[in-house]
């Protein structure tokens, strides 16, 4: 079969299953533009406002699914415009494909209108990019993006294609999919003497990560946990692994985790760490994190061994591969007096007050997610209310709670949002965001509008950057430094003039009501809720600090 | 901190070597020289670097490196059972100095003269780092005019094959 480059792209989105793409376009990306009007019946093209949105979109939908999400964005700032979403997208594997259009090639190299190299932009923020020179390698390096981007350690891959490339003819044989989300089965360390190692430990712990959610382990780790009776909490990246309430669910850990978990962490003799990479968040102290115990580290990406800590014993292999292995030399225990005193520290841990007056942030959390309901998706921006967010969510689902983790993306949710309703289209999707981030990608509002997508963004409005505000607060003599920025805008009205509907809450009572007829909406909510800009994400142990320097005040 | 020498083997695609040393700049490892070059094998060119740092950054360069979709494969070379070289070129004038004994250096080290044009030489030598910083210190005192010298380029000794597929 004879077709264009532009042709040949579309089938082999086909040929990966894919039958949805985010993305914006423009003069480089025409052809593509034109073979997506030609495939409009089997691909959905989402546009959005920004490309940065469409990243953060593909990017959602990735991580709601599981799948590969994809985006498309022309040359020049199109391409630059997703540098944002593939960076978030690198730092928390997401497998993501990005497919950008460039000059033609005899343009290449000579500062043509809207020229850019982005190839060489991206190459730290993908798991791997290319560049197709030839119409007759287009077929096999999409196939190669794709496989790539899904295997292993999942990543964003770039695919840069000029624009003479997606017009020029050539033969396309179709192929079997290689977007296969491949988990090997390899095993690598003495599994064995570490089980023993576990079931010695008088106070064992584990600690883990995105990797147990994106080798769909949640049921593996909870036959170890219950079998040795080992305390775990989890990273931002793998809240919802276990549900909230399990026995062996403390919570959240690292710097504005539960108190119990963080000190469970310190004192532990045995500390698992399981698909996750000590980041700075976690490991705060990395001289000091879990100096107590032997450590062990369960990771896929040989990488992460020994580069923010060294561990006593390794691991490599998918976690799902290992903790199968290792459950054939786990023995039943009972750790009764390790998990009392647990219990003493989930005592001390800082509890918040609720009010009938004022909104206050975890009210507003649990109320969404009560309202909202089991099955719903909830997405996140960066800041206070990140933090609040995976603190008071009762989370039960693995793939469920959408959070720029590792780069810290202001800005991310909405478009995540979108992606992942786009994906979802039967659960609610609930975007927790603040005046903060939301000012930074409120534009995709019209987006949702556009396809009648029925996100609720709830707006945790202090008037100030919270999270900055509450640093300064503490470290820094209360020296606000841009971060009230007096602004006036009128979410309400705003979300009105873009075709959306918006509600404007003081109290519990006002937003309950907001939430229960958002659900009902066919398209886009926006809900402001006012809280005390003096509200704060607790405990926090400050950056570089033990459990020993938390603060509960 | 010490030095090592390590040998990376890539797939010989344009870009590559941009790759390999984004890779090392955003990571923070050393580079104290770097060669690329073509190999028996067309598809493959062979990246050989010198490094500074302790056994933690090597084991992070060995395995960050090895994630890099085209590193075929990345290994340290072990100087014992190794031949590592670098070239060096160096320009000498000849108007002042005593020319014999600069001569005698030459001959001591195993460098060679390959040029003499205008009153001055060119002087080539092949040897280790160490071997060529010892020369450059042995010939401190003469006229010195221009000098380069490569980065090193490694081989273990005896029969090793690289299975790359």
């Amino acid at each position: 079969m004879i077709l264009n480059g532009s042709e040949i792209l579309v089938n082999v989105l086909l040929e990966q299953g894919v039958d949805t793409v985010f993305g914006y376009p423009g003069g480089a990306v025409l052809n593509i533009y034109d073979a997506l009007y030609k495939y409009r019946d089997q691909i959905h093209h989402y546009m959005t406002a920004h490309e940065q949105g469409a990243a953060h979109a593909a990017d959602g939908y990735a991580r709601s699914t599981g799948k590969t999400g994809v985006v498309i964005a022309t040359s020049g700032p199109g391409a630059t415009n997703l540098v944002t979403g593939i960076a978030t997208a690198y730092m928390d594997s997401v497998p993501l494909v990005a497919i950008t259009g460039n000059v033609s090639t005899p343009l290449i190299g000579c500062d043509s209108f809207q020229e850019v190299y982005i190839a060489g932009i991206t190459m730290p923020i993908t798991k791997h990019n290319f560049v197709v020179r030839k119409v007759e390698d287009l077929a096999d390096t999409l196939r190669e993006a794709f496989r790539i981007a899904s295997s292993g350690r999942p990543g964003p891959v770039l695919v840069d294609i000029p624009k003479d490339v997606t017009a020029e003819r050539t033969t396309y044989t179709p192929a079997p999919r290689t977007d296969l989300h491949e988990r090997t089965t390899d095993v690598v360390g003495n599994v064995e003497e570490i089980a023993e190692l576990i079931n010695r430990a008088e106070r064992p712990f584990v600690y883990f990560g995105g990797g147990v959610r994106l080798s769909g382990a949640s049921e593996e780790l909870r036959q170890v946990l219950l079998t040795a009776d080992i305390p775990a909490a989890y990273t931002l990246m793998a809240a919802g692994a276990l549900k909230y309430g399990e026995r062996n669910n403390l919570g959240l850990m690292g710097m504005h985790g539960c108190y119990s978990a963080n000190c469970a962490a310190n004192r532990a003799d045995v500390l698992i760490a399981i698909g996750t990479r000590f980041s700075d968040r976690v490991a705060l102290n990395t001289s000091k994190f879990g100096h107590n115990a032997k450590i062990v580290h369960i990771d896929i990406d040989s990488g992460e061994i020994n580069k923010n800590i060294i561990a006593d014993y390794s691991i490599l292999g998918d976690v799902k591969a290992v903790l199968n292995e290792m459950m054939k030399y786990i023995k039943p225990a009972k750790h009764d007096s390790w998990f009392a005193q647990i219990e003493k520290w989930k005592e001390e841990d800082y509890h918040p007050t609720d009010s009938e007056e004022v909104l206050k942030p975890h009210q507003v959390i649990e109320t969404a997610c009560r309202v909202a309901g089991e099955d719903a998706i909830f997405v996140t921006d960066v800041g206070q209310h990140q933090m609040w967010a995976a603190q008071y969510l009762h989370h039960v689902k693995p793939m469920n709670f959408l959070t720029s983790g590792g780069l810290g993306t202001m800005g991310y949710g909405y478009g995540a949002a979108i992606g992942a309703q786009i994906a979802n289209p039967e659960v609610p999707v609930v975007h927790f965001t603040s005046d903060g981030s939301l000012h930074m990608n409120m534009n995709e509002l019209c987006t949702a509008v556009s396809y009648g997508v029925p996100v609720i963004t709830v707006i945790l409005n202090n008037a100030v950057l919270g999270m900055v505000r509450q640093w300064q607060g503490v470290f820094y003599g209360q020296r606000y430094s841009s971060s009230e920025p007096e602004r006036v805008t009128d979410y309400v009205k705003v979300a009105e003039a873009f075709g959306g509907k918006g509600f404007r809450c003081k109290n519990p009572a006002e937003f309950e009501e907001a939430m229960k007829l958002a659900m009902k909406e066919k398209g886009p909510v926006w809900i402001e809720c006012e809280i005390d800009r003096e509200e704060k994400v607790l405990p926090m142990i400050p950056a570089g600090g033990t459990v020993h320097d938390t603060i509960f005040n | 901190m010490k030095k090592q020498c390590m040998v990376i083997l890539v797939e010989n695609n344009s870009g590559v070597l941009a790759r390999v040393s984004s890779l090392f700049m955003q990571r923070g490892f050393n580079i104290d020289s770097l060669t690329v070059s073509s190999t028996e094998n067309p598809k493959i060119s062979r990246i050989t670097v010198m490094t500074t740092g302790d056994q933690k950054i090597f084991s992070q360069i060995l395995k960050q490196t090895g994630k890099l979709v085209e590193t075929k494969m990345i290994f340290s070379v072990e100087p014992s059972f190794s031949l590592i070289r670098e070239l060096l070129l160096v320009k000498f004038g000849t108007d002042h100095g005593n020319i014999e004994a600069l001569k005698q250096i030459i001959e001591d080290f195993g460098a060679n003269i390959i040029d003499m044009t205008n009153g001055c030489f060119v002087i080539e030598l092949s040897a280790s780092s160490e071997k060529i910083d010892d020369f450059l210190e042995a010939t401190e005192a003469f006229e010195m005019i221009e000098m380069c010298r490569s980065g090193a380029i490694a081989m273990e000794r005896g029969k090793v094959s690289y299975d790359i597929g």
